[in-house]
């Protein structure tokens, strides 16, 4: 082969680095639309029900909020939560038919029942507190518990469960409350609550058996992600054990945990941990395997496949954004993923052309340069742009003049600091003479 | 007393008799300090008496007289002449007899400038002033009592250069806070005539973490200063105060200033136009404390800001581009600002005219040269010095009775255990 030619087709290559997926992969077609039946099949309890509810609020889209509505309605029936009734027939408003409309001899019996069965519950705890039966009195405020959860007062469930602990007597009891805690809070949109009762749990080390190590990962991780802390989420999201399985559909699905837990790695991971913590690791393999677009979009980012990359975000992106916990974070998560992969694209380069690059991240040469200044000015990019002829230089900073700088620098600083520290020092020592004089 | 009989006549014998040594001087002192209360009794003969003295030999004779000369209550007419005297005396006085009497001087000087004040000629005050503080000075590191006053006489008449040069002598000792507060404050503002940002920003920097148990003015106005002089010269403001700043300062001061920290914030936006809009509503509040220049000054800074900052981002960028990205109404204008900065060495480029293209180059400084080397080497000759004279004082302090009066006194209330403790155990 002829020397010039070689270079050509490596040029190609290189130019094509990120549109060849057309040939390579053959295109995972992302539903354009959530398929809400099939989501909400994923989870139960309280959470599907708000899952349901937050989609009608955010889609935007008549016929997906209607469908959404009607089969939180139907979920809705099925349990005894009135109030979450009322709003859910106030948002279908008489759009889905009589069989939708507000059901007034359901949730009037509802409530009645709701009455008797605190009264009774009440008698029952009076009772065993007379009696003084540590095991009857926790059982007795975890049945308030239970009642006040299924009739959506969270605040007072919350409580109740947490007064059980008290009572507790064995490992087991503590954890079996710090889960019901979790739950609630979960629930609350109270995340502080959910670290601590996490780290409560994990103290009874053997009580724990590989189920509910899962179920508190997965509490952890959607606490540090509510509060931003995305690699620490990561990794939380990451330790899930298989065990997980569809035994924690109140609150999270093991989609979620792929669907989060790779999102999160990919903002915040290196290139070596994203490789051995996320494509290396068997459990988490099977997670991803559920989610089969995360796991082609990490194995792209992985591979340097930007562009399909980002395509794959592109696509997920309005389902993520109808996510009850993920919706608030996805453009940050974005935005860091975005700007990983411009990190990582110039990181082995002396020289990058800026044609290629807009390219392999399908964008423009203009907006390439401006998403590039932000990062070099961030300092995340040593480089430098040649604005004239289109390529981007790495800038390899000179250890030597810089130390320079540095050191005159600060002594330039040592210097005002110590001579003003004099000054403050004479300043109070005059004051100090002066107050003393005046006593005396 | 007998000499009091022969009044301003044997006044004047005494100090003529009495100038030629130090113990001769030392007794006219007494002397005059006996007879102030005459002095200050007759106007009409101190003129007079003033013309048969010297001032070059007769400078404590003369000093005393001429204040009780000046405290009086001047005509119009006489008030040029009388400042004449004045300047003269202060140019030829001698420093060594004058310094036996300071608070004298301080007075003849205080209402010299009140004087030059009532006529408003500031310029006339500026050259006998920095002679009256040199003489008065014992060495170069003590604040006087005048150096406040010659400072604003300094911004008053515009004669920064003069005033700075007073500032370039590192100041320790003083003893009377205001007028270390007003001397920085001044003494900021002489830096900010004299475009020596770096200067203003260390003396204001002086005033607002000085230790002070009230707020005072002084530190509100030099906060504001701080504040814009701070943009102008590191293109950031940090809101956060130093930890040996006074509570009172850390608590109020930024009540005082909301439209400077709101500038402040405006200017980290880094965008221009923000910035421009921020200042024309809020003009007349930055025109009413006298810093509405200042102000203009931070905005041209930010171009200025912006430009470097490209520098560090880009190896060529057309002059279209940097007038697209900074905010400049067109190439022309760019380049004027480049070419500018170029020549005050605030930026490294070159430009290329023929197709507007401006090339960015690395700080060409090499740390190599002679010049270079000798820099650091007095760099670090000064540091020595500085932190010799820190420590020195540091062993001072804690040979000084009353503070370790003082800090014995806090520990006993604190540690009061720490204290008692120990002989038990060693007794068992």
């Amino acid at each position: 082969m002829e020397p010039d030619e070689d270079l050509g087709l490596i040029a190609d290559e290189i130019y094509a680095n990120g549109d060849e997926n057309t040939q390579r992969h053959r295109p995972i077609i992302s539903s354009e639309q959530l398929d809400v039946e099939a989501y909400a099949a994923l989870y139960s309890g309280r959470t599907k029900i708000m899952r349901l509810h937050f989609i009608a609020d955010r889609c935007g889209n008549a016929s997906m909020q209607l469908e959404a509505l009607r089969m939180a309605y139907d979920e809705i029936k099925k349990g005894e939560n009135t109030q979450l009734f009322r709003e859910v027939v106030q948002k279908i408003d008489g759009r889905l038919g009589t069989n939708y409309g507000p059901d007034p001899a359901w949730a009037d019996s509802v409530d009645r029942r709701a009455d008797l069965r605190k009264e009774k519950l009440e008698s029952e705890l009076n009772a065993y507190r007379t009696n003084l039966i540590k095991e009857s009195i926790r059982m007795g405020y975890n049945d308030f518990g239970d009642f006040y959860y299924a009739h959506g007062q969270l605040g007072e469930a919350f409580k109740n469960y947490v007064r059980t602990r008290d009572y507790c007597t064995t490992a087991k009891h503590i954890i079996h409350m710090c889960l019901n805690a979790i739950l609630v809070s979960i629930e609350m949109g109270q995340f502080t609550h959910v670290t601590s009762y996490v780290s409560k749990a994990e103290q009874s080390q053997d009580a724990l058996d590989a189920i509910t190590v899962a179920k508190l990962r997965c509490a952890a991780g959607l606490a540090h992600l509510e509060a931003k802390k995305y690699k620490l989420a990561a990794r939380k999201f990451l330790e899930v054990g298989p065990e997980l399985g569809n035994n924690y559909t109140e609150v999270i699905a093991p989609q979620d945990v792929a669907t989060y837990g790779g999102l999160c790695a990919l903002a915040s991971f290196d290139r070596a941990e994203l490789k051995s913590k996320v494509i290396d690791n068997i459990n988490f393999r099977n997670f991803l395997e559920l989610v089969p677009e995360i796991r082609e979009l990490i194995h792209d980012f992985y591979t340097s496949h930007y562009a399909s990359c980002l395509e794959y975000l592109g696509n997920l992106k309005a389902n993520l954004l109808l996510d009850i916990h993920l919706h608030d974070h996805v453009e940050t998560l974005y935005d860091q993923i975005r700007s990983k992969a411009l990190i990582q694209y110039t990181h082995p380069f002396v020289s990058v052309d800026l044609n290629m690059m807009a390219n392999a991240f399908k964008t423009s040469v203009a907006g390439l340069e401006k998403e590039l200044e932000a990062l070099i000015t961030d300092n995340q990019i040593q480089a430098r742009i040649d604005s004239h002829n289109k390529i981007l230089y790495a800038r390899h900073a000179d250890q030597r003049n810089a130390t320079f700088q540095k050191v005159l620098q600060t002594g330039k600083e040592f210097d005002r600091d110590v001579r003003s520290m004099l000054l403050r020092a004479n300043l109070l020592k005059h004051d100090y003479i002066a107050r003393t004089s005046r006593k005396h | 007393m007998n000499l009091n009989m022969n009044s301003m006549e044997s006044v004047v014998a005494q100090i003529q008799g009495l100038s030629s040594n130090s113990s001769d001087i030392t007794q006219l002192h007494n002397f005059l300090k006996q007879s102030e209360e005459l002095l200050h009794s007759d106007f009409s003969r101190l003129l007079s008496s003033l013309a048969e003295l010297d001032p070059s030999i007769h400078s404590l004779g003369f000093l005393y007289i001429l204040e009780a000369c000046i405290s009086f209550p001047v005509a119009k007419e006489h008030v040029s002449e009388l400042l004449v005297s004045v300047a003269r005396f202060i140019n030829s006085c001698s420093a060594e007899q004058i310094q036996l009497a300071p608070n004298k001087f301080i007075s003849v000087c205080k209402k010299f400038k009140d004087h030059i004040f009532g006529l408003e000629t500031p310029i006339r005050g500026v050259a006998p002033m920095l002679t009256a503080i040199r003489k008065l000075q014992s060495s170069s590191e003590q604040l006087t009592t005048l150096h406040a006053d010659f400072l604003l006489l300094c911004i008053l008449a515009k004669c920064y250069k003069t005033g700075f040069s007073v500032l370039e002598d590192d100041i320790y000792e003083c003893d009377q806070p205001r007028e270390f507060f007003l001397y920085c404050y001044y003494g900021g503002m002489v830096c900010i005539g004299q475009k020596q940002f770096r200067k203003a920003l260390e003396l204001l920097h002086n005033v607002v973490t000085a230790p002070m148990s009230t707020l005072n003015a002084i530190a509100v106005e030099a906060y504001k200063k701080y504040i814009l002089v701070s943009l102008i010269h590191l293109g950031q403001f940090s809101t956060s105060f130093p930890k040996y700043t006074s509570s009172v300062a850390q608590r109020n001061l930024k009540n005082f200033s909301q439209p400077y920290l709101e500038l402040s914030n405006s200017y980290g936006t880094g965008r221009i136009s923000e910035l421009e809009t921020f200042v024309q509503t809020n003009k007349e509040k930055f025109e009413s404390d006298n810093n509405l220049g200042l102000v203009m000054q931070v905005v041209s800074s930010m171009y200025k800001r912006n430009i470097q900052r490209l520098t560090q981002t880009y190896l060529t960028l057309s002059l279209q581009d940097i007038a697209n990205t900074v905010q400049l109404r067109g190439p022309k204008q760019a380049e004027m600002h480049v070419l500018q900065m170029i020549e005050d060495g605030e930026i490294y480029a070159t430009i290329n005219q023929k197709d507007g293209m401006v090339r960015f180059l690395e700080d060409p400084e090499q740390y190599k040269t002679c010049g270079m080397i000798e820099h650091i080497d007095s760099s670090i000759k000064r540091l020595m010095v500085v932190s010799k004279k820190l420590t020195s004082m540091d062993e001072l302090m804690s040979c000084d009775p009353m503070y370790l009066g003082k800090v014995g006194r806090e520990r006993q209330r604190f540690d009061f255990d720490d204290f008692d403790s120990v002989p038990q155990k060693f007794t068992v």
